[in-house]
């Protein structure tokens, strides 16, 4: 079923397009410590506003260009010509634990100091743009991930109970989804985050915040549709073979309802992804989602609501927007392959 | 006390009512009498018909002596037994003896399983003791006894006929080594050439393995060639229950008789 499934997506030309965009966008930010020039707060002062810098073929290497600071009054820099820092591969740098365990004291590619390499641009205290972005991918990709596993967990548990017992579970469990279906999203995530933030302090129990946070909005959603789903499935003749048969009702659930909820359960996670994805970049935005010394897509474009970058034509900073705008995009369009293929009749419903 | 002379199951006012709920907590606002009232017996190794237009309330039986759905009032014994009201673990025992034949073979398999999975499951629950091996083997056997082949077993339901679901749908119901099965109208969805084989297939396993059949179905003329008994149920009671040839040549009730009607004639 899985194997029969990618296959059909590689087949349509869109889906192999985005299914292969994405793993790389993943293996990107799996690898982001190896393959960024720097680290996330690796600042320099005398290059902020730096724009991207030239890459070049130069006395038979990649060479950057360097750059003169002419008018610091608008971070207005220029080329010298004819001067040039040669790019290296495999370059030390100050070793890091990737994953938390190997030891690793390379990074894929760099320049010697005091030159920079900045592929898109430095910010306003001359970090590498580039570098953040990678490292930002790993909040931004992984959120989404995690909150659909939380919410179709959650999702499956509660609408599946209701639907194959019915009665007052379902009733209460329904009304409660209606609950939160009711308030407006983004008060909601925005009253939850003040209200828990007392708890949660450090950057990475943040990230843990906002997954409970989106996931706890977005399961009310699963929820219904998996127990509609799983009414209509409860009365399928099946289901009671397999009461006939004696067997329990986890393991109906498990073997007979869920596996026949699967491609359901696959669409709707794809195309819920980019919400957990604005989700995260809005909280951010607004100053109560990742916080530095972590960085995330969100972060980086909340850091940049100055109007200079737009008076000065700092463009490289909206990248973030950029990256947040073809994830999106890349899941919503893999999402609809994946519909098409799995239920074609969903096409005019969904 | 079972014996030879106790039948092997006896319905006496069974009634089973769906109620009408609204509301937060489920309040109980009405009722729909689906079987209200019936009473029969099935002699062990007969097959009792049972018709009635859809809507009837025949299925309702089914699933109510199969503990599909509960019973309302009135008793249900099997071989002498009182089972009407057992708790589930209780009537566990009777999961392995009786067994039921859905009319729909398009959704009485799971579509997500192979054969082999959807007949191996009723071996895992009941003959819990049983290796792989042991349950591929039997699983091939089964199908043998249904007239399917063993290598049929790694495929899936959409890859067969509504008359080959069928059958594995039959497989299934005899893997447990059932002694009696409700059959819910196991024909009626299929082409006329391939009911005549089902219907077949049952009366030989019916002679091989001594089953005992409560065979439900909307045309008399299906139940008059299977059944040693009839019954001819509407709107929820039983309003005539004879043999299949007196059924057939002296109707009593008006109801009968336009079912009768309704039977081509050759
Ligand atoms: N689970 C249920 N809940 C409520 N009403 C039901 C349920 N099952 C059956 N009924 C009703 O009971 C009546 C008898 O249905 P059924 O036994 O399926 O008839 P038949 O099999 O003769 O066509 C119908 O009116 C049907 O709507
Ligand atoms: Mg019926």
């Amino acid at each position: 079923m899985t194997s029969d499934l990618l296959h059909q997506i590689l087949r349509r030309r869109a889906g192999a397009f985005c299914l292969v965009a994405l793993i790389l966008f993943y293996v990107a930010a799996f690898f982001a410590p190896l393959l960024a020039p720097y680290a996330t707060s690796d600042q320099d002062l005398t290059k902020t506003y730096h724009p991207p810098t030239g890459v070049v073929w130069h006395e038979g290497q990649l060479a950057v260009r360097l750059y003169k600071l002419v008018d610091p009054t608008c971070a207005k820099y220029e080329a010298e010509p004819g001067q040039f820092a040669p790019i290296h591969f495999w370059v030390k740098a100050p070793t890091y634990h990737f994953l938390g365990l190997i030891p690793v004291s390379h990074r894929l590619f760099g320049v010697e100091a005091p030159a920079r390499l900045y592929l898109l641009g430095s910010d306003e205290t001359g970090r590498d743009v580039f570098s953040r972005l990678l490292y930002g991918s790993r909040v931004s990709l992984t959120i989404g991930l995690i909150g659909i596993l939380i919410t179709t967990v959650i999702g499956l548990t509660v609408g599946g109970l209701a639907g194959y017992f019915g009665g007052v579970f379902d009733s209460v469990a329904m009304r409660g989804t209606e609950l939160i279906m009711a308030i407006p999203g983004l008060y909601l995530i925005i009253a939850l985050r003040a209200a828990l933030a007392k708890y949660f302090d450090d950057s990475d129990q943040i990230f843990i915040l906002i997954v409970v946070i989106l996931s706890f909005i977005g399961w009310a959603g699963t929820a219904r549709v998996i127990r509609g789903l799983t009414l209509s499935l409860r009365n399928r003749p099946f289901i009671y073979a397999a009461e006939a048969l004696g067997q329990g009702p986890v393991t109906i659930l498990w073997k007979h309802l869920f596996p026949n909820l699967f491609s359901y359960l696959i669409v709707t996670s794809m195309l819920s992804i980019p919400g957990y994805i604005l989700g995260e970049a809005a909280l951010s935005f607004l100053g109560i989602g990742i916080q530095e010394p972590s960085t995330s897509w969100g972060l980086m474009l909340s850091q940049v609501q100055d109007l200079k970058v737009f008076m000065l034509n700092f463009w490289w900073l909206l990248t973030p927007g950029l990256a947040i705008f073809i994830t999106v995009i890349l899941f919503n369009v893999l999402g609809d392959v994946v519909r098409d293929i799995v239920d074609p009749k969903l096409k005019t419903q969904v | 006390m079972p014996s030879t002379t106790t039948p092997l199951l006896q319905v006496e006012n069974l009634k089973v009512h769906f109620p009408i709920t609204a509301g937060l907590l489920q309040r109980r606002v009405g009722e729909v009498k689906a079987v209200d009232d019936v009473s029969f017996t099935i002699e062990r190794g007969t097959t009792v018909g049972l018709v009635g237009e859809s809507g009837s309330g025949k299925t309702t039986i089914g699933r109510a002596l199969i503990r599909l759905v509960n019973p309302t009032g009135g008793t249900i014994r099997y071989n002498g037994k009182d089972i009407t009201f057992l708790r589930e673990s209780q009537f566990r025992p009777y999961r392995k003896k009786i067994q039921i034949i859905f009319q729909d073979p398009y959704n009485s398999l799971n579509p997500r399983l192979t054969i082999f999975k959807i007949i191996s499951e009723a071996l895992e629950i009941h003959f819990p003791a049983m290796g792989l091996e042991q349950r591929r083997a039997r699983v091939a056997e089964l199908l043998g006894k249904v007239g399917l082949k063993p290598e049929h077993m790694d495929r899936y339901p959409h890859e067969f006929s509504g008359g080959q679901r069928q059958r594995i749908g039959i497989a299934r119901a005899l893997a447990v080594e059932p002694e009696f099965i409700v059959c819910d109208e196991p024909v009626s969805a299929l082409d006329v050439s391939v009911q005549a084989q089902i219907v077949n297939l049952l009366q030989d396993l019916q002679e091989e393995l001594g089953l005992t059949y409560l065979f439900i179905a909307h045309d008399l003329a299906v139940v008059e060639h299977i059944s040693d008994f009839v019954l001819v149920m509407n709107q929820g009671k039983i309003v005539e229950a004879a043999t299949a040839d007196a059924i057939y040549q002296n109707p009593q009730d008006p109801y009968t008789k336009r079912l009768l009607d309704a039977v081509p004639k050759i």
